[in-house]
């Protein structure tokens, strides 16, 4: 056990009600707070009081707590999960703060992200991105081939793993200064174009899930590098560049 | 499908497009730039290419027209993916830390970009239209000597030189994001050639805009 003194914060969070109401910062106050404990298990803390006081607890994803599942969100003082690189908010640490700070917490912000409620938001939109091309078809009749029968070169196992190590959490959309969804969408892109598998819808795959991306209102990226800046995955930059080429060439030889 | 609105109206597509008339630009930039400073040594030689470059009918009537285009397709693609992006993220967030994870360069290439279009405004009003009138409304014959004097007429007002050096500053901002995002953007990116991209892209964006500016010093300097 830590015997580090506990910290006193104020909180500003984002409070909204459903999708149609408008939505305001309210401000709280939370004392003695462990810097061992995870931010959400501060907001955990900050509900218990809320409910406590007999008020509405503040809504917010959260899932594994472990950062591999992608659930937890939160733009933390003006960053996708919070201050440092690589990391979760589940994963972030009241340590990273001060004692007497004061913490903007909003959900993240973007068209194709509406509020549910509170820091809730609804990420459907990666569902439907994924679903017009992020797969690849294969017969489960019995006699599929052994994967590991094709050869595959060892950057590219290596790269396309990178690349699907994606949680879909969508701080790269948070991040980005145009709530571009382009690093989620060319990682997975990435993680079929790299692998022999992927090949045989490659180009339908990127044409489908780009025109997806573009029907659910995502903005267009400027290499601004924000997203890969605080990516909780470090998924590169790489992948957008390959998407992009990946779409040029399927673009002009695709005949569909 | 994609293909069914085309390329070049998806998000990949026009971002494609602003890379390629920004490298067209570029290459433009640096051929204004290559003439430009011929002033500043021996005014023979800058009134000999700017008579080729202001009388040579393939310059005047194919490049010409191809450059307008280009800068005028560069700006309305900007204001419209701008107007798009903005749509993106209708709700602002209260707090942003932007510096933590891009440059301000790369986040606000629109103000670079409208101070630029400023100066062209400026630029077209001070040689481009008078040079059209002189030649094709007025009907003026060739004088293949006035260009160096009409140049020394401009740099002489403080003001204008001042406003020249604000917009080469912007210039050069604007050039620190966009030479190696309109690479990027095109997909060539590549482990050994991107690093000697962004180091050229550097001296690029540092060295031409502070070029224009020295030109536009050292004739203000000169009327003195």
């Amino acid at each position: 056990m830590s015997t580090a003194k506990g910290l006193d914060l104020t909180l500003k969070v984002w409070r909204q009600k459903n999708q149609n109401d408008k939505g305001r910062m309210e401000t709280y106050q939370v004392s003695d707070i462990s810097p061992d404990s995870s931010f959400l298990e501060m907001m955990d803390i900050l509900n218990e009081q809320l409910i406590e006081e007999g008020k509405e607890p503040v809504a917010f994803d959260h899932d594994c707590r472990e950062g591999i599942c992608g659930s937890c969100s939160m733009f933390i003082n003006g960053r996708a999960h919070g201050p440092g690189k690589r990391v979760t908010t589940c994963q972030l640490h009241m340590r990273q703060f001060e004692d007497g700070d004061t913490i903007h917490i909003e959900p993240w912000r973007a068209t194709a992200f509406p509020v549910i409620k509170d820091l809730v938001v609804d990420r459907s939109s990666f569902d439907r991105v994924m679903a017009a091309g992020g797969f690849i078809s294969v017969n489960t009749s019995g006699n599929t081939q052994d994967a590991n029968a094709i050869p595959v070169e060892k950057e590219d196992a290596d790269n396309s793993f990178a690349a699907a190590t994606c949680i879909g959490c969508g701080a790269c959309v948070a991040s980005c200064k145009n709530a571009s969804a382009m690093l989620f969408v060319s990682a997975k892109v990435s993680q079929f174009a790299l692998l022999p598998q992927g090949q045989v819808e490659a180009q339908d795959r990127v044409l489908n899930m780009v025109h997806q991306m573009d029907l659910e209102g995502f903005g267009n990226c400027t290499n601004t590098g924000a997203c890969e800046a605080e990516c909780p995955k470090g998924i590169s930059l790489e992948n957008i560049a390959r998407m992009n080429r990946e779409y040029l060439s399927a673009g002009i030889t695709s005949e569909k | 499908m994609a293909s069914k609105s085309g390329i070049f109206n998806s998000s990949i597509g026009r971002k494609v497009a602003m890379a390629l008339s920004a490298l067209f630009l570029i290459i433009f930039l640096l051929q204004h730039f290559s003439i430009n400073v011929t002033s500043t040594f021996s005014e023979e030689l800058f009134n000999e290419l700017s008579h080729f470059m202001g009388t040579n009918p393939l310059v005047q009537f194919a490049l010409q027209p191809i450059l307008i285009f280009g800068v005028v397709f560069h700006f309305i693609m900007g204001f419209v993916l701008e107007a798009r992006n903005r749509k993106a993220r209708a709700v602002k967030y209260v707090k942003t830390a932007g510096n933590a994870n891009s440059t301000w360069m790369s986040r606000n290439m629109i103000w670079s970009g409208l101070v630029i279009l400023a100066f062209l405004g400026l630029h077209f009003y001070d040689f481009w239209i008078p040079e059209m009138n002189y030649k094709y409304i007025q009907f003026n014959p060739a004088d293949p000597n006035r260009y160096y004097e009409e140049l020394l007429h401009k740099f002489e007002d403080p003001i204008r030189v001042f406003l020249y050096v604000i917009s080469f500053v912007l210039l050069s901002l604007h050039l620190l994001h966009g030479f190696q995002s309109a690479f990027q953007s095109l997909g060539a990116r590549h482990k050994k050639y991107t690093p000697v991209i962004k180091k050229l892209g550097n001296i690029y964006a540092i060295i031409i805009p502070a070029g224009f500016v020295f030109i536009a010093l050292f004739h203000y300097i000169n009327s003195l």
